[in-house]
């Protein structure tokens, strides 16, 4: 099947062609294409070391590929070349928000005030109204009652409803999540889960770089698994986990599911 | 050996009048604007620029290489030679200024480097510049961390003043020292002098310890 059979209907929101970038030696992505369409949930797997974290820093301009480009429907978009500057890159950052593993919430900030400083510093919107949003928002994830605590008054789960909270409250087109779950423990994971099921069953536009192979199943509307820096296999939830073709899939898809 | 305790008390107002005329204003006034100094040598430190990054380096080692009363004379005595003559008070300020850059250069620096490089990471995927994060996510971040050391380095301050009695500035030492040279009272009204430094310094303790609690308010335990 060809790569782009999956990949949701109606134009793509977001095209990233051939992104390439290295570490020193180590080639980390080797001419990467993706494209994701307006409300699609697009899930990233692979073995660590396999890129797939940095395609999405890539997506966001955290990291800045050494070529490639990456274009929203609308723009912007950006063309990479060696000489691109953080600042070139930055403009990605209108378009998309990211969820990172490790919440990265601002410890010196209460949970309202993480919620609301991109929105006025950044979107210099009011602050009765940012706050009024962030109200809302944080009440939509179950946190109504957290809004002047800090971070680490909170569980690791709720420290990462509220890094959701604040990726929503800038109004991204696409959301990126950088594994999400993996810094939590076990019993908080089903709590961040069903706040991201909620938002794919709203129609957000959302990439996220997973080890849940049976949340990917239930959420994602197409699977991409990448290994080596390379896209190995792509395609419906359904083909790529249960019943993959490439055998490096097969393995790794094996793997995760019977550990033992 | 009899203590003059009426010479005691007489010196006692003259003394802590020095202190908070002199050296308490002079201490405020070169730790801020050190202060200022030192973030701009610390964010050049830590510039990617390796030109800019040196003349910190250079900086900083001249500051810390030599001593704080040479410089002083350097300021006061010397440069008149160059046709620049400073009054006690501006020269001081100068001198004491230009030293606390030095040193809080380094603290400034080290704060900013042991915030992690996630906060950089989110303030600017939320849209921040590089100056917006480093002014609302990584300095305040980083002044915790370095209320302890800065505290160290202004109370060094306070009692690096006295120095400033040798070219001419009235503070606190320089009305000890004019105390003495009509009463030849030596060990008494230095002493005298030591308990006043002490006392500010007590204070400025208490100070530091308010702030660290004010600012921990975030901070897990």
């Amino acid at each position: 099947m060809s790569p782009t059979d999956s990949a949701g209907q109606g134009p793509a929101l977001l095209t990233a062609s051939n992104l390439q970038k290295s570490f020193g030696d180590h080639q980390v992505l080797k001419s990467i294409d993706l494209q994701i369409g307006k409300g699609q949930v697009l899930a990233l797997i692979g073995p660590s070391g396999s890129g797939k974290t940095t395609v999405l820093r890539c997506l966001n301009g955290l990291e800045i590929p050494d070529g490639g480009s990456v274009c929203f429907d609308t723009g912007p978009s950006v063309e990479f070349t060696a000489g691109t500057t953080q600042k070139q890159a930055q403009v990605l950052r209108t378009r998309s928000a990211m969820v990172f593993q490790n919440y990265n919430l601002f410890p010196h900030m209460t949970v309202l005030e993480n919620v609301i400083e991109g929105p006025i510093q950044v979107q210099r919107r009011k602050r009765s109204e940012a706050v009024a949003e962030a109200t809302a928002l944080l009440a939509r994830v179950g946190l109504e009652q957290k809004h002047d605590q800090y971070p680490h008054q909170l569980s690791g789960g709720q420290q990462q409803r509220v890094g959701i909270v604040r990726a929503l409250a800038l109004k991204p087109s696409l959301l990126l999540f950088d594994e999400p779950t993996s810094a939590l423990d076990p019993e908080l994971v089903g709590d961040v889960l069903k706040v991201i099921k909620e938002l794919a069953d709203e129609g957000w536009t959302m990439m996220l770089v997973t080890h849940e192979l049976a949340f990917a199943r239930e959420v994602a509307d197409e699977v991409v698994f990448m290994d080596e820096g390379v896209v190995i296999e792509r395609g419906h939830p359904e083909v790529v986990l249960r019943n993959p073709q490439n055998e490096r899939t097969k393995q790794f898809v094996h793997r995760l599911l019977n550990p033992f | 050996m009899d203590i003059d305790w009426q010479l005691f008390s007489d010196s006692l107002w003259p003394i802590v009048r020095g202190g908070l005329l002199g050296t308490i204003p002079l201490a405020l006034a070169s730790f801020t604007i050190g202060l200022a100094i030192a973030l701009v040598m610390a964010l050049m430190r830590l510039s990617a620029n390796r030109f800019v990054s040196f003349l910190a380096r250079a900086y900083i080692s001249v500051i810390r290489g030599t001593p704080l009363l040479v410089q002083l004379f350097v300021i006061f005595y010397g440069l008149p030679t160059l046709g620049v003559t400073l009054s006690p008070w501006p020269s001081a300020i100068i001198a004491f200024s230009l030293n606390v850059g030095g040193y809080a250069a380094e603290v400034i620096r080290a704060a900013i480097l042991s915030v992690p490089k996630g906060q950089w990471e989110a303030g600017y995927t939320i849209g921040m510049s590089r100056l917006t994060t480093l002014r609302r996510l990584i300095l305040p971040q980083a002044a915790r961390v370095s209320v302890p050391p800065l505290s160290n380095t202004f109370i060094s301050l306070v009692k690096d003043t006295s120095l400033a009695s040798l070219i001419l500035v009235t503070e606190l030492f320089r009305k000890a020292m004019e105390i003495t040279a009509y009463s030849y009272e030596f060990l008494l009204i230095y002493v005298e002098a030591a308990l006043v430094y002490w006392v500010f310094c007590l204070v400025l303790s208490a100070g530091q310890t308010r702030l660290e609690r004010r600012l921990d308010r975030y901070v897990a335990h």
